[in-house]
């Protein structure tokens, strides 16, 4: 029997949805942690404003109508039902997806993603401000991970399980792509060089929000340092949030659904892959990080819409003629 | 006071043959087994997600159909009964449907009036003309029976559109086999697991003629439609694709399926979508749940629908009253099971009797379902009686009238112990290759002391259905 | 008379359309008044022929290219003769009965039936006769008026307002026609006017009532007229909805939708020996 592109296309998005709930849980916790830090010369304003700007809505935040404090980011980041990026957003589009997925995933995969929507829903946010933001992001990375665990553990390794990891893969890509390139744009300041202790701590958060502190010491033992950063998160394939890493899962998924059956989707996933599997990071420096950044998000793009042109086949609205 | 048929015990308080076994069972087990049991069913149904949408209420509660712990049972001979009775009708529908959309033999030998049969607006005229395979309509129809005496069982209702509860049946069988294995042991129950199987096999055999390896899916409405429990069940349980209508489109005269490896050609469709949102292109043109140009593919041939468009005629409630006439007409045989004396209030001499019986009389509105919208004379009050006294005036065509049947009872575990409640039974008959009917059925029981509403969407339960097998 | 018929009709869009499908009810059926000599129905995407139960061809077409454009041609030549507006012939598999039921644009609501009762006497005398009357009182009632009423407009609505188009006189004529119970239909066709010089921006629709023993009579209520050799008829059914031309889906092209239609009916003169 073969799958469904409605099936694929739910199966997909509910992983995307639920690693951007932990990407924005994680983006929430580092920033605020450098609030907490107090870094000289960084104004707590300009932190929630690179935030927003990751999230990739900050016009939204205007609309919003909040001002730019730490509380009105927050909320909006984590509560926002009318945010499509919102915490809150993507936790109820997962478990949207999977509720009409019953058949498709293992119970306990239901079970986990309802568990997390139903304890969310009945989340009170004013809890985050006593203090509270820190053990929110740790919940929401806490059930992310059960919900994979789970999945990891229960489900068949068959197109469904493929479906989900690329998902994941795309997303996660996205966001380590999209930290990186606002933190390195806005941080690099136009004359300076690269350095001092501000850009210690920036990086430094950077890859915390990526679980990549201390594998960063661990490969490099040394001082923190951009280059280094970006190598880390680019192109070691050892780095499980890294850009490599991400495109390792995708093009090896891709290889085994289009047995057979070529598809651009897995010419363009061959196309990102090598250039990360045989870039230097010298070369992309030369380039410019930034660049580099920028084409790989819309090359990742454009990747997501080939994938669901190639499998998904999905109808869009009817109109009567 | 009326005398109700006791499904468990004879009159002289003897327990039937059939039930020996329950009720020793009964008395050997304590209340608070029964009670923890009870527990056990409900959270296993809840588990499983076994749940339908209440509509109407906010944000469409998630609802259990209450669950009762004991089985209503028949003994061989008497489901060999109703079983005949069944097949025999399931056939005569049939062919009265085939026959509404060929020669119209029955209206030419005079046994239906024309005018009123062909005018009626459930006859779908894209169906005149059009050849399906095996002849088969009625792919499952739900036949609502009712018992007032050892041997009398009546029909009360045919559902031969979309029919649904079968997946209740066949987890009330699931839940009953685990909580009480001991049980089963020692009773000789017939299967019915086999359902699932049944229903593809006859789904498969009224394929399009020249199809060696038929593709059947379920198509659902969606998530949010009140069965969409039972629709991924039946799905799972036959192995096929569950699909939305936007999962299907129309390409050179055949449905296909958008599948991760392209389009794939689809031959049976087991719809649970009523004919009205199938073909926005015949149809309701908003309809975003069906597949547009269907129909043309139906016309063609190349495609089965189950059931297939226009069969609601034949369960209406005007139509009902015929429907001995047409096992007649059709089979030369006998009606095995009763019809329910019906009054037709478009008829003057119906309606100057209706409303003078208002108190014993139950009364339906023709097109209702699911229990609303009805009068049950011995449970209303004289103001009820007068409302409704007053809309049957305003539109008499619009209802038909029933004596008030002594449903019979059968013991069931409430709130204050085990007490008799009132049951009816809905079995399930499959044709195509075949007609056949699975020895189960949904029996639904009213769970209010003297309750005669069964309708789950009017406080009913549902109990697990044993048919001996000798 | 030998006719030449070539019936445009193009949609416009802003935004392409990805996929679409519509029923086409385009091509002449054959009969006692009508012998189609060529047809062709052309169109951006794939046509499957069917015939559905009222007897009409149908084409399911299909355009899965995207493109900003559709135009539908049909066109051929016909040759028509007249039988006084009188089909003998019953084309369709469905029952003369069918025609009884009212449908959401003819139904027979409290308007309507007030309009039909005072002609009950007349009908039950001599149906064909009664069918005259009605046809004029409602040709008397409702003015011909263009762009006043669209295709969603029922019988009642064009009653209460006295004016609409030929299909608005076709549904209400079909309309209290079934309130006396007889049956009615809708033709949806084309009509040849002589002296028109320009072609028409649509169609035309007239109505059939079924009188037994002489088969189906034709009346164009909007022209006071019955059947003549200048009607070419494309599809029957129980109203517009079951016998428009054209009726279908898009996806895609999510903007406003610009339509034109140009019916062209032209005599063909045979060149003088």
């Amino acid at each position: 029997m073969t799958m469904l592109g409605r099936t694929a296309n739910q199966l997909y998005w509910m992983a995307r949805y639920i690693e951007r709930a932990e990407n924005m849980a994680r983006l929430i916790d580092v920033a605020n942690r450098m609030v907490l830090l107090d870094v000289p010369g960084q104004a707590h304003e300009s932190v929630w404003g690179s935030t927003l700007e990751v999230a990739g809505y900050p016009e939204d935040f205007v609309t919003f109508g909040g001002q730019i404090s730490s509380s009105g980011v927050v909320l909006f980041l984590a509560f926002d039902d009318g945010f499509p990026s919102s915490i809150f957003s993507s936790i109820r589009a997962a478990r949207e997806n999977a509720r009409a997925l019953r058949v498709s995933i293992t119970s306990e995969m239901w079970e986990s993603i309802n568990t997390t929507w139903l304890e969310l829903r009945d989340y009170d946010s004013r809890t985050l401000f006593n203090g509270g933001v820190r053990d929110f992001c740790d919940w929401v990375k806490e059930r992310t991970h059960s919900f994979r665990g789970v999945t990891d553990a229960t489900m068949l390794r068959d197109e469904s399980y493929a479906f989900l990891d690329m998902g994941l893969a795309v997303e996660r890509a996205d966001n380590t792509a999209r930290l990186l390139d606002s933190k390195y744009h806005v941080l690099l300041p136009r004359d300076e060089h690269v350095g001092g202790s501000v850009d210690y701590y920036q990086w430094g958060a950077v890859l915390r929000s990526l679980s990549a502190f201390r594998a960063y010491h661990k490969i490099y033992s040394d001082v923190i340092e951009p280059r280094r950063v970006a190598e880390l998160l680019l192109l070691r394939g050892d780095m499980p949030r890294s850009l490599m890493a991400c495109f390792d899962r995708i093009a090896g998924q891709l290889e085994s659904l289009c047995q057979g059956r070529p598809q651009e989707c897995q010419r363009i996933a061959g196309e990102i892959h090598a250039s990360l599997r045989f870039g230097r990071i010298d070369d992309i420096f030369r380039q410019g990080l930034h660049e580099f950044l920028t084409r790989f998000i819309a090359r990742n793009a454009d990747l997501g819409a080939q994938i669901e042109h190639d499998f998904m086949m999905l109808q869009r609205s009817r109109i009567p003629v | 006071m009326t005398r109700f048929f006791d499904e468990m015990s004879l009159p002289d308080g003897e327990v039937r043959g059939a039930y020996r076994a329950l009720a020793q069972w009964l008395e050997d087990t304590p209340v608070e087994r029964l009670k923890s049991k009870r527990d056990e069913a409900e959270m296993l149904f809840r588990r499983l997600g076994i749940t339908f949408l209440v509509y109407g209420q906010e944000g469409g509660a998630e609802r259990l159909i209450p669950f009762d712990i004991i089985p209503r049972i028949f003994s061989a001979r008497e489901w060999e009964h109703l079983s005949a009775g069944l097949i025999q009708r399931v056939r005569a529908l049939n062919m009265f449907v085939h026959d509404i959309y060929h020669e119209r033999e029955i209206i030419r030998a005079g046994a239906l009036p024309a005018e009123t049969l062909l005018a009626n607006a459930l006859i779908e005229p894209h169906m005149h003309g059009l050849d399906v395979p095996r002849d088969v309509y009625v792919h499952v129809a739900g036949i609502d029976i009712v018992r007032v005496a050892e041997d009398r069982f009546y029909v009360l209702e045919d559902n031969l559109r979309s029919p649904s509860g079968v997946s209740y049946m066949l987890e009330n069988r699931n839940t009953m086999m685990r909580l009480f294995p001991d049980l089963f042991a020692s009773v000789d129950v017939q299967a019915v697991e086999h359902y699932p199987q049944e229903l593809l096999r006859n789904l498969r055999a009224t394929a399009p003629a020249g199809v060696d390896d038929p593709t059947v899916v379920v198509l659902t409405p969606g998530s949010y439609n009140s069965a969409y429990f039972e629709h991924a069940f039946l799905a799972d349980q036959m192995g096929v694709e569950l699909v939305e209508g936007q999962d299907l489109t129309v390409r050179d005269g055949q449905v296909l399926m958008r599948t991760i490896e392209g389009l794939k050609r689809v031959d049976v469709i087991y719809r649970r979508i009523n004919d009205e949102f199938m073909d926005p292109l015949v149809f309701r043109p908003d309809s975003t749940l069906g597949v547009p140009g269907v129909l043309s593919v139906c016309r063609g041939g190349r495609v089965t629908l189950a059931n297939a468009f226009g069969t609601g005629f034949a369960d209406d409630k005007s139509i009902y009253p015929f429907v001995p006439d047409v096992i007649r007409f059709y089979l030369s045989e006998e009606p095995i099971l009763e019809n329910v004396e019906t009054y037709v209030l478009r008829k003057p001499d119906d309606l100057a009797y209706t409303l003078e019986h208002l108190p014993d009389l139950v009364v339906k509105e023709v097109h209702g379902s699911g229990g609303y919208g009805m009068l049950v004379g011995p449970m209303s009050t004289a103001g009820e009686r007068e409302a409704y006294r007053a809309r049957i005036l305003d539109c008499p065509e619009n209802f038909i009238a029933q004596p008030t049947l002594a449903l019979s009872h059968c013991p069931t575990f409430v709130d204050e112990g085990i007490a008799p409640r009132h049951v009816d039974l809905r079995p399930y008959v499959l044709s195509g290759e075949t007609v056949s009917v699975v020895p189960c059925g949904l029996t639904r029981v009213a769970l209010t002391e003297g309750s005669l509403v069964v309708n789950s969407s009017q406080g009913g339960g549902t109990k697990d259905t044993w048919v001996l097998d000798s | 008379m030998r006719l030449s018929i070539v019936h445009r009709t193009a949609y416009q869009y802003d935004a392409a359309v990805s996929f679409g499908i519509q029923y086409l009810r385009l091509t002449p059926y054959a009969n006692a008044s009508q012998r189609v000599i060529r047809w062709t129905v052309e169109a951006p995407g794939k046509l499957t022929r069917w015939t559905d139960a009222f007897g009409n061809s149908c084409d399911t077409l299909i355009f899965d290219d995207p493109g900003d454009r559709i135009e539908i041609v049909a066109a051929g030549e016909v040759e028509t003769s007249d039988t006084t507006g009188v089909l003998p012939d019953e084309q369709g598999g469905v029952p003369v009965e069918t025609y009884l039921r009212p449908t959401p644009l003819t139904d027979a609501d409290e308007t309507v039936a007030d309009f039909a009762a005072p002609h009950a006497e007349a009908v039950s005398r001599d149906r064909l006769d009664g069918a005259h009357r009605i046809a004029t009182a409602i040709r008397d009632r409702i003015d011909y008026r263009e762009g006043a009423t669209d295709v969603q407009s029922s019988a009642s609505e064009a009653l209460r307002n006295g004016y609409g188009v030929c299909q608005d006189h076709a549904h209400v004529f079909i309309a209290v026609c079934r309130a006396l119970h007889i049956p009615a239909r809708y033709v949806s066709g084309y009509l040849h006017v002589a002296d028109r010089d320009a072609p028409a921006p649509a169609g035309h629709a007239w109505a059939a009532v079924w009188i037994e023993g002489l088969g189906w009579v034709s009346f164009d209520v909007a022209n006071r007229t019955c059947g003549t050799e200048c009607y070419v008829g494309t599809a029957v059914g129980l109203d517009y909805e079951s016998a428009c031309p054209m009726r279908g889906i898009r996806e895609g092209g999510e903007s406003a939708e610009r339509l034109s239609v140009s019916v062209d009916v032209r005599e063909k003169r045979r060149p003088a020996s």
